[in-house]
């Protein structure tokens, strides 16, 4: 059966699609405050990153450019066979300023899934569409759009799939206000 | 009335029938309730097994799911509603012919369940549409549904025909039905239900009870937060308020101070 390190893709990344890789932190060793505050000028973020020790945004995965996504992408497909599109998904790093889509491809033989994850700035989400590629992505690149208002361009239907087309604003977004018995408590203690 | 029932026992000994006029309409009303064949989430796994034989609603004269609004008399609300979805649902009770009832089936039709503080999830069905029985549970097991009916069947056998709305000439009432809006749902343009948000109308009260809105809100104590419908939040765009949300703050606060504390 197939199956990929992280270290063994990155490599491969590194030498076939040079200059696709982000720039990543690693998970393994906490980052201190002069690495994070070295990083912060080049990228809009909050306050917490530089204050609080959890890094949100380190990470062990693969992180590539969101221009190159598609680059990447094929690379996956038709190089190392990872053919299926299985899932994609956006998380919504709000003190951080940062949507992160993650993409995972499935080999047709069997393995574990690789995990290819791109960042974009929240205020302007634009990753470019897969569907073209892969028509299995067409309704998942609309959820993400619908929920967390990443825009795809070169998708061809661009609409809301679960909220009605009259809705403003994107309900998963993690500033997207809300009422309830649940926030309530907190506003008690 | 005692002694009503007791004439009418022996009367009925001897062969002779008698019954009032409530009692007659209300005998064949309640013995064949045909419930709508319509489902929304895993309640209606439920309800399916309660239409087949081992639960047999047949033996209440239920059996007959009818797949047209304008057949049946019963909507059991059988799972999850959907701010998306609650137009629709009210459009089907509005399709009914009177006399129409209704069952909120499970947690989630009654209150939204888990999903209550969610933001797409309507908070009970009793905001767009009087519920005569509401059934608790997640999902409920048949046998609650099948007291729920037999409560509703006792709830029928106590109407008066000259009391209920539907009968003779007064005019079948229908409900309004909820549109989709920028922010939530609408009812004749005004915000009722914003997503996200605290429902701003309440829920009607049961017909038995005059199925008007009750005027009892969820927390009528808050300030309503859509940033749009209140002045005191700054707005950043149109559909976003200014900074971080409080209980993302509150998060991060909890989160920080467990940091340090390892």
């Amino acid at each position: 059966m197939p199956s990929m390190s992280v270290a063994e893709l990155r490599e491969r990344l590194m030498r076939d699609q040079p200059g696709a890789l982000a720039p990543v932190r690693p998970k393994t060793h906490a980052a201190t405050n002069g690495h994070a505050s070295e990083e912060s000028a080049s990228r809009p973020r909050g306050r917490k990153v530089e204050e609080g020790p959890v890094d949100l945004l380190a990470t062990d995965d693969t992180v590539v450019l969101a221009e190159r996504i598609a680059d990447v992408a094929l690379y996956l497909r038709d190089t190392l066979g990872y053919q299926l599109l299985s899932n994609i998904t956006a998380v919504d790093y709000l003190a951080d300023g940062v949507i992160e889509l993650v993409y995972h491809f499935y080999h047709l033989d069997g393995g574990p899934p690789i995990v290819i994850k791109t960042r974009v700035p929240r205020e302007q989400a634009v990753v470019p569409s897969l569907t073209a590629l892969w028509p299995g992505a067409d309704l998942q690149e609309r959820e993400a759009f619908d929920l967390y208002g990443v825009h795809f361009p070169g998708h061809p239907y661009l609409k809301r799939v679960y909220m009605w087309d009259e809705f403003e604003g994107y309900p998963m977004r993690k500033d997207f206000p809300k009422q309830g018995d649940k926030y309530l408590s907190d506003e008690e203690e | 009335m005692p002694d009503d029932q007791d004439i009418q026992i022996e009367l009925e000994k001897q062969g002779v029938f008698v019954s009032t006029i409530n009692r007659f309409y209300n005998w064949g009303r309640r013995s064949s309730v045909w419930p709508m064949a319509f489902g929304l989430a895993c309640c209606a796994i439920e309800m399916m097994a309660t239409g087949f034989a081992r639960y047999d609603i047949a033996r209440f004269g239920s059996e007959m799911f009818r797949a047209s609004p304008r057949q049946a008399d019963l909507m059991i609300v059988a799972g999850t509603v959907t701010k998306k979805m609650a137009p629709q649902v009210v459009r089907l009770y509005n399709q009914m012919p009177e006399p129409r009832y209704v069952i909120s089936m499970g947690a989630c039709a009654t209150s939204g369940g888990p999903f209550r503080d969610g933001y797409n999830v309507l908070r009970g069905i009793d905001l767009f549409v009087p519920v005569d029985v509401y059934i608790p549970g997640c999902p409920p097991r048949p046998e609650a549904l099948l007291h729920a009916l037999m409560t509703l069947q006792a709830q029928i056998d106590n109407q008066k025909l000259n009391r209920v709305r539907w009968y003779g000439k007064r005019e079948a009432k229908d409900f309004p039905v909820p549109a989709f809006g920028k922010q939530g749902l609408e009812i004749d343009g005004r915000l009722v239900d914003p997503v996200g948000g605290l429902p701003l109308v309440s829920a009607y009260s049961a017909p038995l009870h005059g199925e008007q809105r009750t005027g009892q809100l969820e927390h009528p104590e808050l300030v309503r937060q859509f940033p749009i419908m209140d002045d005191a939040v700054e707005l950043e765009s149109p559909t976003k308020a200014v900074g971080v949300a409080p209980e993302i703050a509150i998060d991060d606060l909890r989160r920080k101070t467990e940091a340090s504390r390892a």
